[in-house]
């Protein structure tokens, strides 16, 4: 047995073994790569080549686009938005922002916090911060206060202003986990699963964060309220994808009201 | 003679903590998820545990024993010390300290990626090393089971190899040319990202990579299974293995067709081209042929075992079988797991059938049936088997040994025949809650309260197996006659060295490897515009 050479013409079980192995693999490939997307009738899968290359996933342009792309009836945003973005940033890009940040004082107060019903800022993420001035500035986001004050800032005091918000400390004690608390209303902690909303939280902290979103907590209800209305009936439209457009959408008036109240009474 | 058996004591009981406390973690999902229990708050809490479930019953548990048997069969089948005794303990090490290094940060919510990794999400770096440190680990168990094989080849020229050393090594070089793909993902795409070097990810490339893992794990995971019932099964029961050749194929087919099929389990994945889809499709139905060989031999060899038993009659001859002796049952039961099981995986790895079904609940049903039916019932009796010739004591718990067996049986066939159920229906895995007062959903809450009775059933077996184990090391001492591994009809003193050696299998196994992965890799590997940015979990929460 010993004498016996495996990796040899002579030997049977080399020759049936990897013979058949070619042979399957073969057949399987010429079935896979040439028979089954032949039967495609669309002229671009005509033709053997293109029927492997087609197969083999090559990525090819398809399809002769003739049309013009449709143009959007609403200005959507165009930042995107990435876990890492603005996720570092100086202390001459903070104190710069604190240059900036004087004239938005008015309605967002001294510290970025204000009972103007207008929008916490103060320890806010500079990513959410510097997306939402982009959107005004490009007209996703519309509001006749804001979009007139943002229109002439450079991308750079936008970093900036987002890094001073950022650095400023949160209005409220942060909460190891806001869910703990037995108030807390279903559509925020769950959502509403069949009807495809996700639970607040699992954007807007408490249990999760995803990028560009902000935290709530401690937010006015008539601010988010209206945010919540106005994503529904589709007058705010800045959000990537229509994440929130979708979700607000599916709220009931009842729960719009839950989760803008919750928020608002978030505090320790 | 087996001389280390500390060291094979060691794996068999790290490997069967993590299952327990796995165990216990897959039941408290099942109860939270299913209608008797209220939605839970925070669903972060779910895909924790199903990371520490998934991580320690796919990458430790098996593994575990898998490498606890090997040593065992070592020293038994070749009846020489094993070499490398304390290479061995250094891989020991590795997995302990690798499963600790990954579970900290799971239970601390920084890596509730699941254990399937699943990029663009980026977990804490701890995580994927100590996964790397418990792979690492394994792979001095390939390389010792490779060494000692050769070592004693050399000293036995021209003699066949014994079967279950055979089996065994064939399991070892599965295991190490499949974890390579996991690896390469960990070490070249996740772990640059984990460690803060880059930010974006190539997921679909990652994907890829961990299909060419994914699949022939549970044929890893599956082998210690398979060698229990070519080589000890039909001892335990007191018959012979009717064929020793077809063994052999067995595990040689398994070798070969088990490694180009992951890609079945990106059906719906767009990053693969259709073709390549589908040869990988026809790769996975040819595992059907060893699984066939096997179930024929088997039927036959405890048929032999029936026959010499006083048997009768075209089907009588199933009465005379020892259904007394847990070793029996352990097989019966797995056989017919293994059969739904294994028809379930066909409709998987159909490529049109499966878009039906495709990440349902008819998937988790199907490779629980599979894995925590089939292959943890085999585990199971090989634990029984070998432990009076660990421990050195008599085991003695025989109505315990077959109660834990039934309930395993019971509890998996009501755990997961309802998940097949809900699964058909279109309930999604991977869903930390559902909501029953849905009249969509409401029909499927009676399935789901089912299914969470079939996982109590299986903690109640699992506490009365650590009972049997646990008792067994204070029985009475014993003198334990020598350990016998199975003997064929037709003892050949020579075969074929096709049959006996492994170069021919290795070449065919990564040059279809080759073929059938080489394109999609190259492919995504060269393109610029393919990768994401990536998605840190458990960072800060706020």
């Amino acid at each position: 047995m010993s004498e016996e050479r495996l990796f040899s013409l002579r030997n049977r079980w080399f020759t049936v073994t990897v013979g058949g192995t070619l042979a399957l693999a073969l057949f399987a490939a010429a079935v896979g790569f040439i028979w089954l997307p032949s039967a495609q009738k669309d002229q671009p899968f005509q033709g053997i080549w293109n029927a492997i290359c087609s197969a083999a996933g090559v990525p090819q342009q398809w399809l002769r686009i003739t049309t013009a792309t449709p143009v959007p009836l609403t200005q959507t945003s165009l930042v995107a938005m990435t876990p890492q973005l603005l996720s570092a940033s100086s202390s001459a890009s903070i104190g710069r922002g604190a240059t900036l940040a004087m004239r938005c004082t008015m309605c967002h107060g001294a510290m970025g916090v204000s009972d103007a019903n207008t929008p916490n800022l103060a320890g806010q993420f500079s990513s959410v911060i510097y997306k939402q001035l982009l959107d005004f500035q490009s007209g996703a986001r519309s509001n006749a206060v804001m979009s007139p004050m943002v229109a002439n800032l450079s991308d750079q005091e936008m970093r900036d202003l987002g890094a001073y918000y950022a650095n400023l400390p949160k209005p409220i004690a942060s909460r190891a986990n806001a869910l703990a608390a037995i108030d807390v209303p279903d559509i925020v902690a769950i959502g509403s699963p069949m009807r495809n909303i996700a639970a607040c939280a699992s954007c807007h902290g408490g249990i999760d964060h995803k990028a560009g979103t902000p935290w709530l907590e401690g937010m006015p209800y008539a601010y988010t309220r209206a945010q919540l209305q106005a994503f529904a009936d589709g007058s705010r439209h800045n959000d990537i994808s229509e994440q929130m457009r979708n979700v607000a959408r599916n709220m009931t008036p009842d729960e719009i009201d839950a989760a803008a109240r919750f928020y608002a009474g978030a505090r320790p | 003679m087996l001389n280390s058996k500390r060291l094979v004591l060691a794996h068999f009981w790290l490997g069967f903590i993590s299952f327990g406390g796995a165990l216990l973690l897959g039941a408290w999902q099942m109860w939270v998820r299913s209608p008797l229990h209220p939605w839970l708050q925070n669903p972060e809490i779910y895909y924790r545990s199903v990371t520490a479930h998934g991580s320690a019953m796919g990458y430790v548990f098996p593994t575990l024993i898998a490498m606890g048997f090997g040593y065992a069969v070592i020293e038994l089948s070749l009846k020489k010390t094993l070499i490398g005794v304390r290479w061995a303990w250094a891989g020991f090490i590795l997995v302990a300290v690798g499963t600790v290094t990954a579970m900290v940060p799971v239970a601390m919510g920084l890596a509730s990626v699941l254990y399937t990794f699943y990029p663009p999400m980026i977990g804490n770096a701890f995580f994927y090393i100590g996964i790397v440190l418990v792979v690492v680990g394994s792979w001095i168990w390939v390389g010792l089971m490779s060494v000692n094989l050769i070592a004693w080849k050399r000293e036995n020229r021209g003699v066949p190899v014994p079967l279950a050393m055979f089996a065994s090594v064939a399991g070892a070089y599965l295991w190490g040319w499949t974890a390579v793909g996991a690896a390469i993902e960990i070490l070249f795409q996740i772990l640059p990202v984990a460690l803060g070097f880059k930010t974006t990810i190539d997921a679909g490339l990652a994907r890829v990579f961990f299909s060419w893992t994914l699949h022939a794990i549970v044929y890893f995971w599956l082998m210690p299974a398979y060698i229990a019932y070519y080589t000890i099964m039909p001892r335990a029961i007191g018959g012979r293995l009717y064929s020793d050749s077809m063994a052999r194929i067995s595990f040689i087919l398994f070798l070969v067709v088990s490694m180009p099929i992951g890609l079945h389990h990106l059906f719906a994945d767009p990053q693969v081209g259709s073709g390549f889809k589908f040869m990988h499709s026809v790769f996975t139905a040819l595992v059907a042929v060893p699984t066939m060989l096997t179930v024929f031999t088997i039927c036959a060899s405890v048929e032999i075992a029936a026959r010499l038993r006083g048997g009768r009659g075209t089907f009588g001859w199933l009465k005379a079988l020892p259904w007394q002796n847990p070793m029996m049952l352990a097989l019966a039961f797995s056989f017919v797991m293994l059969g739904f099981g294994g028809a379930g995986g066909i409709i998987n790895m159909s490529y049109q059938l499966d878009s039906s079904v495709h990440n349902t609940q008819w998937v988790t049903g199907h490779f629980h049936l599979i894995f925590a039916g089939a292959i943890v019932v085999m585990y199971f009796a090989i634990a029984y088997d070998l432990w009076p010739h660990l421990t050195g004591r008599a085991m003695t718990q025989w109505k315990l040994m077959r109660w834990q067996l039934w309930l395993w049986f019971i509890g998996m066939i009501v755990l997961t025949f309802p998940w097949h159920f809900t699964g058909i229906l279109g309930m999604p895995r991977r869903m930390a809650f559902f909501d029953y007062t849905n009249p969509e959903l409401a029909a499927q809450a009676m399935s789901v309260i089912i299914s969470t009775i079939g996982g109590l059933i299986l903690v109640v077996s699992a506490v009365m197996f650590f009972i049997v184990l646990i008792r067994a090391h204070r029985g009475a001492r014993v003198v334990v006659e020598e350990y016998r591994f199975s003997t064929a009809v037709h003892e050949s003193k020579t075969i074929p060295v096709a049959l006996n050696s492994f170069g021919l299998w290795l070449a065919l196994m990564i040059g279809l490897t080759l073929f059938n992965y080489g394109y999609p890799i190259a492919s995504l590997v060269s393109r610029s515009d393919t990768s994401v940015p990536a998605i840190p979990i458990g960072g800060p929460q706020r």
